[in-house]
């Protein structure tokens, strides 16, 4: 079939935007969320009847020979700049495409409905569907983009919605801030992702995914290419530059100050942008150019991603121990989960059983993006229930919130790696996957996967046992549409370990073989266990270990908890040496040194003016006197030059 | 009457029609339908202009006309153009209209006012259609003219300082103009021909090299005041913060336009070899106002200060482009001059709306205006991402192409150069996004509680200013062909050499 009613996809969530964003006056709650909801809900069913044309075939050109292709639909010129270089328009399904358009329309959905309960009452209600659904088109654009300059595009787009979003309470100033440091830092790391596709098109010669995917072409290139610096070639600092885009917007470490501060934003939202979608755009980017990434210079700027992942995933999670506000903990979760995807595809070959990284990094990424929205959303029914972020406040909730309960902890068990749920197919190939390449990244992994669950069972047990506090008013349930989406995702959650991820997407587009590792299984699923019942001893009722544990661990537990002092840094570089040594002695430069020396010639014209205006006497004696005086000196110039 | 001329004789009726009106609410109508006409008639010229191309005609300026005017000289009134004049003369006609909406309330001595703008007017549509150097300088001068007794008549704060500061300025630099232009006019017989003023002859003659290293800083210069090139775009910031709205929608939208449309049509065109001679020294120089004008942003507290330094980061970009040396950057800059045309002349628009209400410019002074103006505080985050270079709207395909461009060149010096202008996309984030922050968002302060709301002139100025940004930045192949046919000569003119 031919795939151009995929352009729907698009269409529909901007349409969406355009008529909230002009009408949030006139459109009223709850109507402008129904409508929203309604809308993405279409845009989920064509993108889900998209994913199956593709999988199973029927999209003309989806398979030959047993081989998942590239498929184009209405690849437009927009910008061009050479006959080879040029900005494309149009979509792309392939089969990680295919999947993110399982994974957005899904988590959009679900957020939209969500929160036509959840944001009842804002004054900006309408305002908020249409962002969500600016969001949405951004994304899917960038999910569908036919090559990087376009990926650039709509990532430039998801940065605005998610500065909108997380800013969304802007009479808040800790929200306005925190958006502004989010557009900021991503931007910067923006400025790396330019540069890299800036090289990437001049040396290259190519922006299209299916030139820069060729293994011909890779073939090429690196043999056109030496090392030009620090033994590396520019197409693999080129893609270093890239990977520093994608590591802005998925927070990697060192860029990943946003993302907890990006918390500021309505619960929904960091369920959709900041757990599920946005964040793992660079895990989708390195996908993306993978073939480019495992290839050039065997690899390097891939081992450049595995070590960045694997250090963000630990960093993450031991920061992840301490913080009390229950969406900070999800955020610095997901920052852990994210440098696991990304280590995933780090220590991933190419074809065949090598390429089980690959495989296993968008398994975790579509598992995680259910069960993380999934508990995002739960914890936003929680807040909404208390009204309060903080741990402090909270406490034997299992007994007022029994859906939410339940969905958590199944969520909560998911991300720690229990079978059979999602979290354990995907953790147990990545793992396995690191085993066979690298022994220490292999072990950062393992302890993370103990640690998550501790942290996440940590988080359980103090939210739904420990004590009670004295609550004001009596926690309830959430309403329908809050505990409907969170229905849907544990049943994603928990089926979706199941699907045949090995036949569907890799990296090469070919199936390939897995099996169940049992040791690396049954060692992981040991350590989850073990971090739980650790949690479950330390949390599940009031008492003072973890007290003990914060003092015996003292300086170190106070750097974790102040998330090791990264903020302090950007703050002391951004405000007191870039504002204070760079940007106000410009400004004052300009105004006391440039603008000072420009007011001076005219000043010194004047004094100039001033001074020779007594020649002009009207006496005739001062005349006579200068005339012979000029005489003379003419006459002296004649005598000494002639 | 030919269809060029038009351009100028409109607003010299609109005047002769101001000068004969009476009463305050007839002047803004008389200048309001004046600047109509002068918007259809750019629309049509466009038209005409896509239909004459499309027809086949591919001579290199259209709708050409000339009249003798000084003969002893060989002076001309010659006129035509060529895509990116029409593209300049569609973007002055916007600002126009857009500028008479917003400066709908002005009430002192509101006739002159409304005069003296369309008289700017007609010096900068002279401009943009004359094919001969000294007509083009006469146009020049009656754009610039008006412009210090507007801002010193009808400013603000050290109003008198401000437009004399501008206007020396802008004038010293008009006299290492003329110098340049005579220059080229006494070279213009070395191959045997009359020595002539028409920039399609003198480009026809090989100027001798060493007259052109001369007088090609003269020219740049000369272009690049106006185009606020580091260091001196000084008179920028103190002009645009005491002018009135209109007078700096005009000033920042068309008239630093002149600047690097004359750069790149008379020093670079003419003199090919000065410009290769010199363009390293002045990349030096446009880079540094690229960097150093989004940085000085980034410590202003002044609505006006602000936008004015970003006005010298952002016509940075266009002469760094022009000097860049190839037909994508060349595109870039041209796309860069409509673009800033736009989103800067959008923002004085709402510098003024805000300032209207507010009655101060301090940003400290401002806070959480979002709830109580919505729409322009809507404005305002827009202006702000069109501002900072988002796509979908202009700048980012400007900015695109200059990039791009710049990055064809793979020596260590146009790296760095090109490196730092890239760099600038962070700092411009972080200004712009402190002024919205600053002013629109926060908590609501309680002496704007009872700011009125947006008018239908405001909207109607802003709207359409958001709309053209976005039309380039939506369909940047559309205004790209145009641009591309009309760079051809220049790439056979000045990169052939």
């Amino acid at each position: 079939m031919d795939s151009s009613y995929t352009i729907l996809i698009l269409l529909i969530p901007i349409f969406t935007f355009f008529l909230l964003g002009f009408n949030f006056k006139r459109i009223k709650e709850p109507t402008s969320g129904i409508i929203g909801t309604a809308l993405i809900g279409t845009t989920a069913l064509i993108s889900y009847f998209t994913a199956f044309q593709y999988f199973t075939g029927a999209m003309k050109g989806a398979i030959v020979d047993g081989v998942y292709q590239k498929v184009y639909t209405m690849n437009t010129v927009w910008i061009e700049f050479s006959d080879t270089l040029h900005i494309d328009m149009g979509i792309l399904i392939d089969p990680i495409t295919a999947m993110m358009l399982i994974v957005v329309p899904t988590i959009s959905l679900m957020a939209n409905m969500y929160s036509i309960g959840y944001m009842h009452g804002e004054s900006g209600y309408t305002r908020f569907f249409a962002y969500l659904s600016l969001f949405t088109f951004s994304m899917l654009g960038l999910v569908l983009s036919t090559n990087i300059f376009m990926i650039y595009i709509f990532w430039e787009m998801v940065g605005v919605s998610s500065y909108l979003l997380i800013g969304y309470y802007y009479n808040k100033p800790s929200a306005v801030l925190a958006a502004k440091k989010a557009f900021i830092v991503t931007r910067f790391a923006d400025f790396g992702f330019l540069m890299g596709i800036l090289m990437l098109g001049y040396y290259g010669g190519s922006w299209d995914f299916k030139v820069l995917s060729d293994l011909g072409f890779i073939e090429s290139l690196q043999q056109a290419y030496g090392a030009v610096f620090m033994g590396l070639s520019v197409i693999t600092w080129a893609l270093i530059l890239i990977f520093m885009g994608g590591a802005g917007k998925s927070a990697m470490f060192p860029l990943h100050i946003w993302l907890p501060d990006a918390m500021e934003g309505p619960t929904p939202v960091s369920a959709l942008i900041h757990a599920a979608t946005m964040v793992v755009a660079g895990v989708f980017l390195v996908a993306r150019l993978f073939g480019l990434f495992h290839f050039m210079d065997d690899g390097a700027a891939l081992t450049v991603v595995a070590y960045v992942g694997a250090l963000s995933t630990l960093f993450a999670a031991i920061i992840a121990f301490t913080q009390h506000d229950i969406k900070r903990v999800l955020a610095f979760s997901t920052m852990s989960q994210i440098g696991y995807m990304m280590l995933a595809l780090g220590v991933s070959g190419y074809s065949g059983h090598d390429g089980l990284g690959f495989m296993a990094s968008m398994f975790h990424l579509f598992t995680h993006a259910m069960f993380k929205a999934l508990l995002f959303l739960g914890a936003g029914s929680i807040i909404h229930a208390v009204h309060s972020n903080y741990m402090q406040d909270m406490g034997g909730l299992r007994k007022y919130m029994p859906i939410t309960h339940i969905t958590f902890l199944i969520a909560a068990l998911a991300i720690s790696g229990v079978p059979p749920l999602a979290g354990f197919w995907s953790k147990d190939e990545i793992l396995v996957a690191a085993l066979h390449d690298n022994t220490l990244i292999f072990a950062v992994g393992y302890i993370v996967a103990g640690m998550t669950a501790f942290y996440m069972f940590r988080l359980y047990f103090r939210i739904f046992w420990w004590n009670e506090p004295n609550y004001k008013h009596t926690p309830h349930e959430s309403t329908n549409t809050m505990t409907i989406p969170l229905i849907v995702l544990a049943v994603m959650t928990i089926v979706s370990g199941f699907i045949p991820f090995h036949n569907l997407v890799t990296a090469d587009g070919a199936h390939i073989e897995t099996h169940i590792d049992w040791a690396t299984a049954g060692a992981s699923v040991a350590v989850g266990l073990v971090g739980i019942l650790i949690a479950m001893f330390m949390y599940k009722k009031e008492n003072t270990i973890s007290k003990r544990f914060r003092s015996g661990f003292g300086n170190f537990y106070e750097a974790a908890f102040a998330k090791f002092y990264i903020d302090e840094l950007y703050m002391f570089v951004t405000k007191k040496i870039i504002f204070a040594k760079i940007s106000a002695p410009s400004a004052w430069f300009d105004r006391n040194v440039v603008d000072a020396s420009m007011n001076g010639v005219g000043n010194g014209t004047v004094w100039i003016a001033e001074k020779i205006k007594g020649l002009q006497s009207g006496k005739v004696q001062d005349y006579a006197m200068f005339f012979i005086s000029g005489v003379v000196v003419i006459a002296m110039l004649f005598w000494f030059f002639i | 009457m030919d269809i060029l001329s038009l351009f100028v004789i409109v607003p010299v009726l609109t005047v002769i029609a101001l000068m004969f009106t009476k009463g305050q609410n007839n002047y803004r109508v008389v200048t309001a339908i004046g600047s109509g006409v002068q918007l259809i008639m750019a629309f049509n010229l466009l038209y005409q202009f896509l239909a004459i191309r499309e027809a086949g005609n591919t001579d290199t300026m259209v709708f050409m006309q000339d009249y003798m005017w000084f003969k002893s000289m060989n002076i001309h009134y010659a006129i035509g153009v060529d895509g990116i004049s029409v593209l300049m003369i569609m973007l002055t006609s916007i600002i126009v209209l857009a500028g008479t909406f917003i400066s709908w309330k002005v009430d002192d001595l509101a006739k002159e006012f409304f005069i003296f703008l369309i008289i700017l007017a007609a010096g900068v549509y002279g401009f943009f259609i004359s094919i001969d150097l000294f007509t083009m300088f006469v146009f020049y001068e009656i754009a610039v003219i008006p412009m210090y007794l507007l801002i010193g008549l009808w400013g603000s704060g050290p109003r008198e300082y401000s437009a004399m500061k501008l206007t020396l300025m802008l004038m010293g630099a008009s006299a290492l103009l003329l110098v340049a232009i005579f220059g080229l006019y006494f070279n213009s017989n070395v191959d045997g021909g009359a020595l002539t003023f028409n920039i399609f002859e003198i480009s026809q003659v090989n100027i001798p090299v060493e007259a052109q290293k001369l007088f090609f800083p003269l020219a740049f210069i000369g272009f690049a005041v106006i185009g606020a090139l580091f260091p001196f775009h000084t008179w920028s910031p103190d002009g645009h913060a005491s002018a009135p709205t209109a007078v700096s929608m005009l000033h920042a939208g068309v008239l630093m336009k002149l600047g690097g449309y004359g750069v790149f049509r008379i020093a670079m065109f003419l003199m090919p070899e000065g410009a290769h001679y010199w363009s390293e020294f002045f990349m030096i120089l446009a880079v540094i106002g690229v960097a150093y004008g989004a940085i000085a942003a980034v410590s202003q507290t002044d609505l006006k200060y602000i936008n004015a330094y970003s006005s010298v980061s952002h016509l940075g970009m266009v002469l760094l482009a022009l000097l860049m040396m190839n037909e994508v950057a060349w595109r870039g800059a041209m796309l860069q001059s409509l673009s800033h045309g736009f989103i800067t002349s959008l923002f004085f628009a709402l510098i003024g709306i805000v300032y209207g209400r507010t009655h101060t410019r301090d940003i400290a002074k401002m806070g959480g205006l979002m709830t109580i103006m919505p729409i322009i505080g809507t404005l305002y985050v827009i202006a702000g991402m069109a501002n900072l270079g988002l796509p979908g709207f202009s700048g980012f395909a400007a900015e695109m192409n200059i990039f791009v461009g710049a990055f064809q060149h793979p020596d260590m010096f146009h790296r760095i150069i090109t490196i730092i202008a890239v760099s600038a996309i962070v700092t411009t984030a972080v200004y712009m996004l402190r002024l919205v922050g600053k002013i629109m968002m926060g908590p609501v302060m309680e002496e704007y509680k009872h700011l009125p709301a947006i008018t239908w002139y405001e909207k109607a100025g802003t709207f359409v200013l958001v709309l053209f940004s976005m039309l380039i930045g939506i369909f940047p192949f559309f205004w790209s062909d145009i641009i591309d046919e009309a760079i051809k000569p220049f790439i056979q003119g000045i990169l052939s050499v």
